[in-house]
């Protein structure tokens, strides 16, 4: 990446720049940045509905880099994952991608991320958290390698319903790869991975290279994309994406449990709607023990998509049953432009889970006083959007 | 006259205790030996233009609440944040702090990926106890033995505060609480540099080695304290340490306290098993309807109150509490910033606390000389340079340097400090110095040395023991001083104590002071005028 990361001097920059920070610098209009993860990444370029619009109607490039990843390397890596993630990482076949989480003893969520399976012993985690002494503690007896490779790879997501004729217009044919498949192919004098994954439940597509090629494939995805609307999406746009999705970001959605320090916020995959995950016949995996107990008992949490009446996000908005019992709290919500509707991901309370009475108190500041609302919050499935062009393959050109 | 409350001592604790009293409607005076006040909370010029922080350095542990309630803001007290610091290794390296979290752990990751991802749970572990703490130290603890209805509610409250955790977090606390620095370290952290830093919190003011059980629960102590709500952060007394017994000086006075300076008290006197007063060495008797001590518990009970006064139990536990002194302290007028070789041009880190102490294992070593009778000949360091941020203790481009030594016994091989002992002290400390720092020693011009002969003789803590009393468990909160008497009293009616040798404890925190004196006006059934609780914690 850039070289003043591993200098003494480091405090003079605190936040590091990502492979692509030339190219995204010099688009920034806003000069909005914010701290992923100890990155400078971009808020918004010009104008966050253009940018979300993007995602939904033509294509995007967001810059990925700060995910942290993971390299899980030997003989054992297959028996390792199993041990580590709730999911059965060994049915995971070489070149294929699945969405799994990992959990302590306790079985309190630590994060989630998606497990690349490169070879028979080769894995990729990427997530949104570190978590180097947990994966090296959890190796204890496994014959496994553990790298953080975070500043090895350069990433992109190139997402939207555009995205796969601007690879194939790029050079690269992905006709033939299914959603969480990936393929490798030769880009200047390396390689390029890609993979048909991405955080928008849309056609999208991640792109995997080393560090050396990285402003090449940016200008080679413009250059391909000048005819099919792609333009650079900073993370506001994403956001609305991915809650359209119905998807949850650790930090946003939960508190991992490593960090969290009040005990009555810990979450655990069940309490988060990632039940679904859990192999129960793999054998034993870390937490199993505890969540099961929790499965059997039942928990006291739930998450949940809501449709919201009315017009105004209710980001952070407190939830309450029949106008008078706290139910739970919003973690994240927007206007969904692409489903004209209110729409929040939320935390509650698994008595009122199913529940029909259900209301969001919002405080919207206009022109410095409050207007104070009570709304109808409707529970509803997730994802809220889910076009079929996202699974479509060979994929459609818009 | 006859004041309502005499304070012995013009210390931190001592003041505020006198603040509250004054508030109430007290008729309020306090009695300091020394031409100045301050206690350990001390600035004194002792070199032309240069205040120093003769005794404590820093400040965290001070409560807001008792800053806010008693105005010192308003009667100048600042304190500000300072940025970080850089512990030096041996090999011509150092491992920084910052204060931004991304700083800290692409800097920690120099040293260690593994440690540089650790940190954050390290840290929640740190907060987890302070949480659970913090609540303690502005209330009185139960007295076990006691089946009064407010012993009982407390002893719930207390029971409340501990089983509302996690099974699993009732045992680490219980861990915590007993287990020593480097154990707990060693389940967090590879590096032995970042060990070594981690530590520093834990064996400052205490006769204890990093190895010791115990001295994770010193670190909290050291830990729990905020600047802004910023929990864990230190910052400085804007003027020195002294800045803050000013500030509470002039609280006490606009509220018609009074101070009196320059003759201490040489007995208290007891009539029918009552404190009614004091005789001061000067000969001048000075009657009070009640004498509240801010000296140590047994700088109190077995140098000033006749023995026959004192039940032969509370006369032993009070001669078996352990002061033992373990630091020392060289406050040093500075011609110039010294250059640490280490640091690169311009890093932050010089503004913070600088060691030279590298691993567990030399901190250890420096106790092992304090176990044998000796001072440290490779002494742990705490230096600060706080006028690299204060502008108003020096003159410009020159600067006060406050070094606080570990360890240095109450006496040389059982006998007393000498003169020469003092000097082959200071010179341990700054031989340190300046091989970190070549030239530094041409830099100095002056240097008062404090060993713990010198903390006893000039600010009263017996055998120089900074905390009033060591912060162990045995000696903490219904145990702080003697059991049975965790409630700022004394078996002679009357006679309290306010000082650090009280729960709940040392450091310049304000809590025992503030306490002790809910305590007397709970006792006169008077309201506690502008005394706030605890902030909560949520």
């Amino acid at each position: 990446m850039i070289a003043q990361q591993s200098t003494l001097r480091h405090y003079e920059t605190p936040l590091l720049k990502t492979h692509f920070h030339p190219r995204t610098e010099a688009l920034n209009k806003l000069w909005s940045w914010g701290n992923w993860g100890g990155y400078t990444t971009v808020v918004s370029f010009d104008d966050v509905a253009m940018e979300h619009s993007a995602i939904r109607n033509s294509a995007s490039v967001y810059d990925l880099c700060p995910m942290i990843k993971y390299r899980i390397e030997g003989p054992d890596a297959a028996d390792y994952l199993n041990r580590l993630t709730i999911r059965d990482a060994s049915k995971l076949s070489v070149g294929g991608v699945h969405y799994t989480a990992w959990v302590n003893d306790a079985g309190h969520l630590l994060d989630d991320g998606t497990l690349f399976r490169l070879a028979s012993d080769r894995y990729r985690i990427c997530c949104q958290e570190r978590h180097l002494p947990w994966l090296l503690d959890s190796a204890h007896g496994f014959d496994v390698a553990i790298t953080e490779e975070t500043e090895d790879i350069a990433a992109l997501s190139l997402q939207g319903p555009t995205s796969a004729e601007i690879l194939r217009r790029a050079g690269f044919d992905i006709d033939g790869l299914k959603p969480f498949r990936m393929a490798e192919f030769p880009l200047g004098k390396g390689h390029l991975m890609i993979s048909r994954t991405g955080f928008t439940g849309d056609l999208g597509y991640e792109l995997w290279t080393s560090p050396d090629q990285a402003l090449a494939l940016w200008d080679l995805l413009f250059d391909a994309g000048r005819l099919h609307g792609l333009r650079p999406i900073g993370s506001d746009a994403l956001n609305i994406a991915r809650l359209e999705a119905g998807f949850i970001i650790t930090g946003y959605d939960f508190t991992p449990a490593d960090i969290c320090v009040r005990e009555d916020r810990l979450r655990s995959p069940l309490e988060m709607g990632l039940g679904w995950l859990i192999d129960w016949k793999k054998g034993h995996f870390t937490g199993k023990a505890a969540l099961k107990r929790q499965h059997e008992r039942g928990s006291d949490w739930s998450f949940v998509g809501i449709e919201i009446d009315g017009n105004v996000p209710a980001d952070g908005a407190i939830l309450y049953h029949d106008q008078k019992h706290e139910a739970g709290v919003i973690t994240g919500a927007c206007w969904s432009p692409v489903l004209k509707k209110n729409i929040a991901l939320a935390q509650v309370r698994t008595k009122y889970a199913k529940a029909e009475n259900l209301w969001a108190e919002i405080y919207a500041l206009r022109e410095l006083h409050y207007a104070k609302m009570m709304m109808r919050a409707r529970l509803v499935e997730r994802p809220f959007f889910a076009p079929d062009r996202r699974r479509a393959t060979p994929p459609g050109r818009f | 006259m006859t004041y309502d409350a005499l304070i012995i001592g013009a210390g931190h604790n001592g003041l505020v205790t006198a603040c509250y009293l004054a508030r109430a409607g007290l008729k309020v005076l306090v009695v300091e030996k020394n031409d100045w006040i301050g206690g350990a909370a001390v600035s004194r010029e002792l070199y032309p233009g240069f205040t120093y922080s003769n005794c404590s350095y820093v400040s965290s542990l001070f409560r807001p609440e008792i800053m806010r309630d008693l105005e010192l803001p308003k009667h100048g007290l600042q304190i500000l944040p300072y940025e970080g610091g850089a512990l030096f290794t041996e090999s011509g390296g150092y491992l920084g702090m910052f204060r931004d979290h991304e700083a800290n752990r692409r800097e920690f990751a120099r040293h260690s990926k593994r440690d540089a991802e650790a940190y954050d749970r390290y840290s929640r572990d740190i907060l987890r106890n302070c949480r659970l703490i913090r609540p303690m130290l502005m209330r009185r603890p139960p007295d076990l033995a006691s089946f009064a209805p407010r012993d009982l509610m407390e002893l719930a409250w207390l029971g409340k505060q501990i089983t509302g955790q996690s099974e699993a977090q009732i045992y680490d606390m219980m861990r915590f609480w007993t287990m020593s620095i480097s154990d707990f370290l060693d389940e967090y952290f590879e590096n032995p540099a970042m060990k070594a830093y981690q530590a520093v919190g834990s064996i400052i003011g205490t006769a204890l080695g990093p190895m010791s059980p115990g001295t994770a629960y010193v670190l909290l102590h050291h830990a729990m304290g905020d600047v802004d709500g910023n929990v864990g952060s230190w910052g400085y007394s804007r003027g020195g340490m002294g800045g803050i017994t000013k500030a509470l000086t002039a609280s006490l006075q606009a509220v018609g306290g009074e101070v009196r300076t320059g003759s201490g008290v040489a007995q208290v006197l007891v009539k029918n098993g009552r404190a009614v007063g004091v005789v001061l060495e000067n000969g001048d008797e000075l009657r009070a309807k009640r004498v509240i001590s801010n000296m140590d518990v047994r700088r109190t009970f077995l140098k000033h109150v006749e023995e026959k006064e004192l039940p032969e139990d509370f006369l032993k536990r009070v001669r078996t509490f352990k002061t033992r002194g373990s630091s020392g302290k060289l406050n040093i007028a500075l011609d110039g910033v010294p250059k640490f070789t280490a640091l690169p041009e311009g890093a932050p880190n010089i503004r913070g606390d600088l060691h030279f102490t590298d691993t567990i294992e030399k901190m250890e070593a420096a106790y092992d000389d304090w176990k044998d009778g000796h001072y440290s000949q490779s002494p742990f360091q705490d230096v600060m340079i706080p006028t690299l941020i204060d502008p108003t203790m020096t003159p410009p481009g020159k600067h006060f340097m406050s070094c606080f030594v570990q360890y240095s016994p109450p006496k040389i091989e059982g006998r007393d400090w000498t003169d020469a002992d003092r000097d082959g002290f200071r010179d341990a400390c700054l031989n340190q110095i300046e091989q970190y720092a070549p030239g530094f020693k041409s830099l100095i011009l002056h240097a008062e040395v404090r060993t713990p002969r010198e903390l006893e003789a000039e600010v009263g803590l017996t055998e120089g023991n900074i905390f009033q009393g060591e912060l162990t468990f045995d000696q903490m909160f219904f145990n702080r001083p003697v059991p049975g008497y965790a409630n700022y009293r004394s078996p002679i009616k009357d006679l309290w104590i306010c000082g650090s040798s009280t729960h709940p404890g040392g450091g310049v925190m304000g809590a025992p002071g503030r306490n002790a004196a809910a305590e007397v006006l709970r006792d006169m059934k008077l309201p506690a005028k502008d005394m706030s609780d605890a902030y909560a914690i949520i």
